[in-house]
């Protein structure tokens, strides 16, 4: 039964994993604004000319 | 012989709006006037037309007065610079502009490619809901200037206005609501998983102890974070409360959070039994639901403006020497020379120096037509300048002026208008509170006498099931509902706070002007010989010079943008106007104008029986006909001034003249009180008056003039035919079109009270059943985790389906 506390362990770090990544994406601000990146889904790539991309920075 | 004049609809490429027969062409493209066709020619130019491809007509009309490049100098301002900006680091600056434009899919595209026509220009982030761009640029290739005038040229002009260069706020509340939500639904999950073992009893074997402990410790160790972080925010105002003698909702509340949390922590150490953590915890995530959803705001509508959002920001100054130079308003000194161009705001008391303006002081009374001021009198704040420019000398500074003293009242003095507003749920928690208290010590009064080693048990078990999580819920469900419905149906409520305002609502207050009657959708009619195209145009050309508001709403009416310039113009204001193209004369005006300046006789020119305004046209020294405008009453309101009628009373205050009296007492007999030429103060007074009267007072308006009575009123709403541009401080914003289902809406808000509180019953019910088990000593951890979220849940769901019925009931939209 002792392996219950390795699983436990794990399945706790794993659960912990994905409490950071909601962290980061609050503070990312991905919460912030729920409708532009719904739009910004729809524009095209780039394929005519200009091969630089929109969101170097 | 009546002609209503109509355009073959050719849309413009570039905005959609339609075009005259003289339309601009570029390949098989159509545009509107010469703006459109230049912003076309700049996104073509740097392949930006995918702009085009993702909606269909997404630009802004360019005006063909072109910008004016003087007018952003201000922005080469250090000072000015520091505030707009968010951050520099080095030569990356970051800025974020407010842009009112921003409608469509393409806008967020184009505003986002910036760099492909700017190249200083880093990177665009547009945030649709507030229609906001955030701008990193390098200084070192490009500066704030040549940014705001290429969105200016491209349409898209950032609102600048005084209040930007007071103070930056920040929101960081919605993303810590977000990570307490996070941390209390991520403990929660994880103890509900490690409590099953306890309720299952799975464990007959030996090593049973060891697991509990283990399991116990896991269950501590992750409540911590949620009683820590979670729930602060409940314990803060609790304990706010209590310092002040005051019970609010979040005192019972955190009576079962404590009660929670150290009972479980007793029989744990103890080793008596399990304790609540997962009802603890769970508790803790629903109310932090709950939370959230009263929280959705309206991010692009704003609330709570004054008089600097409608100031501009900057004002062109004349040095001693002449010279000319854009500075901000809020380095506007007395003294200082300034010069208002046509339709500009003067942003400060003044003196005028020029001989004559046209001054339109529609901002501050509500009255529309212009007013003739000569040398060396007084123009106050907020007079927009019609026609032509004016020199002014500066007599106050910005926030000394008239237009500002109106903040210095009372009604705005008072921040505390949010506070005076107690909810339904915090009244009733101190009889609550106390009820549950008085059980509790009942309870264990009597089990000391039966068997004391129970009795703090019992005591505990009852301040645990007693917690109001679901009396904590049905407001901000029920009213997040609310909101969302109002919202769908075109008002747009601050908060849910204020709901409850406007279902107590038993007078209602009406400005007259843009309230009740249409501003831009006047109905023109043209009366006599229809005119050929080349005379339209000629005709147009005139109104689009002339500065009288009608002739205005005539020439958006005929909907000619590819005009003429005139060799010759003068113009009588408020009388008529003369032009010359080439070798026509044109005259438009009144009657005795007319007849004065045309040289025609009595007999030519009819008198036209009309209730509204006449706009007499000769051409070439021939009466044509005329044309003619009602001020029209908004739709459906004769619909809900009657609905209004039943229990309630209907006043009218207005900032404007008498005219239309005669027409409003026609269209609703039942006006209490009828005042005209109320002046901001005045109306102020009167809502002052009628809250003197236990009246709960609703006062609908839309200019600056009504702001001190929206501030006032119990429950301010501000009309606005678009609803991104700028309205006064009020509690909603409501689209003019739903003005006709306002009645609905407070009745549709009173039913939600009523819901309310058949929830309140509901979570009673679950409180009482909780009760039964507690007081008889039953109440296992198994009980009260089964209870706790049932009865929220069975909340959340009661209030968000009864809301939703009730809206389909009453004939509202329920969806999006």
């Amino acid at each position: 039964m002792g392996v219950i506390f390795v699983l436990i362990a794990f399945s706790l770090l794993v659960a912990l994993i994905f409490l950071g990544a909601f962290f980061w994406a609050v503070k990312s601000g991905q919460f912030d604004d729920p409708q532009t990146p719904s739009m910004r889904m729809l524009f095209d790539d780039e394929t005519k000319t200009n091969k630089t991309n929109t969101n170097q920075s | 012989m009546r002609t209503t004049q109509s355009i073959e609809s050719i849309k413009c490429f570039h905005c959609g709006e339609d075009c005259d027969s003289n339309a601009l062409h570029v390949e098989d493209k159509h545009f509107c006037c010469h703006g459109c066709k230049t912003v076309y020619g700049i996104l073509n130019d740097h392949d930006l037309c995918n702009y085009y491809s993702l909606d269909a007509n997404p630009g802004q009309t360019i005006r063909s007065t072109g910008v004016e490049r003087k007018r952003f100098e201000y922005l080469n301002d250090p000072d000015v610079q520091k505030n707009l900006t968010d951050f520099k680091h080095g030569h990356t600056v970051s800025v974020t502009l407010f842009i009112p434009g921003i409608h469509c899919t393409s806008c967020v595209w184009l505003l986002e490619n910036l760099q492909k026509i700017n190249e200083g220009v880093l990177r665009g982030t547009v945030n649709f809901l507030k229609r906001t761009v955030n701008i990193v640029y390098d200084s070192s290739v490009t500066d704030l200037r040549s940014i705001v005038e290429l969105l200016t040229t491209i349409g898209y002009e950032p609102n600048l206005k005084l209040e930007q260069l007071e103070e930056r706020k920040t929101s960081g509340i919605q993303r810590s609501l977000w990570l307490k939500l996070g941390v209390a639904g991520f403990c929660f999950g994880n103890i509900m998983l490690f409590s099953f073992p306890e309720y299952l009893k799975m464990d007959q074997s030996g090593s049973s102890e060891m697991f509990r402990y283990f399991f116990s410790g896991l269950n501590i160790a992750l409540a911590l974070p949620v009683l820590l972080y979670s729930s602060i925010d409940y314990l803060k105002s609790a304990w706010a409360a209590l310092s002040q003698k005051g019970i609010n909702l979040d005192v019972p509340i955190s009576i079962g959070i404590v009660a929670l949390f150290s009972r479980s922590l007793y029989e744990i150490l103890s080793g008596t039994g399990p304790g609540y953590l997962d009802s603890f915890t769970g508790f803790i995530f629903f109310l932090l639901i709950g939370k959230m959803v009263q929280k959705k705001t309206f991010d692009r509508l704003s609330f709570d403006r004054d008089y600097k959002s409608y100031l501009p920001i900057s004002v062109i100054r004349v040095s001693d020497f002449g010279t000319e130079q854009s500075i901000p308003v809020n380095k506007l000194n007395i003294g200082d020379q300034i010069i208002i161009r046509n339709q500009e705001l003067v942003p400060s008391d003044s003196v005028l120096q020029s001989e004559e303006a046209q001054i339109d002081y529609s901002f501050i009374t509500g009255e529309s037509e212009p007013v003739t001021i000569r040398k060396g009198e007084q123009i106050f704040a907020g007079a927009k300048i019609v026609g032509g420019h004016a020199h002014m000398l500066a007599s106050k500074k910005v926030e000394h002026s008239y237009l500002t003293q109106l903040w210095e009242n009372e009604a705005f003095k008072d921040t505390s208008k949010e506070d005076r507003v107690t909810s339904f749920a915090d009244r009733i928690s101190p009889h609550f509170t106390i009820t549950v208290l008085s059980i509790a010590v009942l309870a264990l009064v009597t089990w000391w006498q039966i068997d004391p080693s129970r009795a703090f048990n019992i005591f505990t078990a009852v301040l645990i099931i007693a917690c109001p999580c679901a009396l904590a819920l049905s407001t901000p469900f029920t009213l997040g509902a609310t909101v969302n419905i109002l919202s769908l149906n075109g008002l747009y409520v601050k908060n849910t706070e204020v709901v409850e305002e406007l279902s107590k609502a038993n007078a209602f207050v009406f400005d007259k002007t843009g309230t009740l009657t249409e501003s831009e959708k006047n109905s023109v009619r043209f009366a006599g010989d229809p005119l050929s195209a080349k005379e339209l145009k000629i005709a147009a050309s005139v109104f689009r010079k002339s500065i009288h508001p009608l002739s205005k709403n005539i020439f958006h009416s005929l909907g000619i943008r590819d005009l003429l310039d005139s060799d010759d113009y003068y113009e009588v204001p408020g009388k008529g106007a003369f032009a010359k193209f080439r070798e026509t004369t044109i005259c438009i005006g009144n009657r005795s104008f007319i007849l004065d300046q045309a040289g025609l006789n009595d007999n030519e020119v009819p008198y036209p029986k009309s209730t509204g305004s006449v706009v007499h046209i000769v051409i070439q020294g021939e009466y044509k006909g005329y044309y003619e405008l009602e001020n029209r009453v908004r739709d459906g309101l004769a619909e809900l001034l009657n609905s209004i009628d039943e229990g309630n009373e209907a006043y009218l205050l207005s900032g404007d003249n008498e005219r239309d009296a005669a027409k409003l007492s026609q269209l609703f007999p039942h006006w209490k009180v009828m005042l005209f030429n109320q002046s901001p103060a005045q109306k102020l007074d009167f809502i002052e008056e009628l809250k003197k009267d236990d009246k709960h007072v609703v006062m609908i308006g839309d200019g600056l003039n009504d702001a001190g009575a929206l501030r006032a009123s119990n429950f301010g709403i501000a009309i606005s035919d678009d609803m991104s541009s700028f309205s006064p401080a009020c509690d909603a914003i409501a689209e003019s079109g739903s003005l006709n289902k306002l009645n609905k809406l407070v009745n549709f808000s009173r039913v939600s009270f009523r819901i309310i509180i058949i929830s309140f019953m509901i979570s009673l019910l679950y409180n009482l059943t909780g009760l039964g088990f507690a007081i008889t000593g039953h109440l296992s951890p198994l009980v009260a985790a089964i209870l706790m979220p049932l009865s929220s849940v069975s909340i959340m769901a009661f209030t968000n389906i009864t809301t939703r019925l009730k809206a389909k009931n009453m004939g509202l939209r329920i969806w999006v």
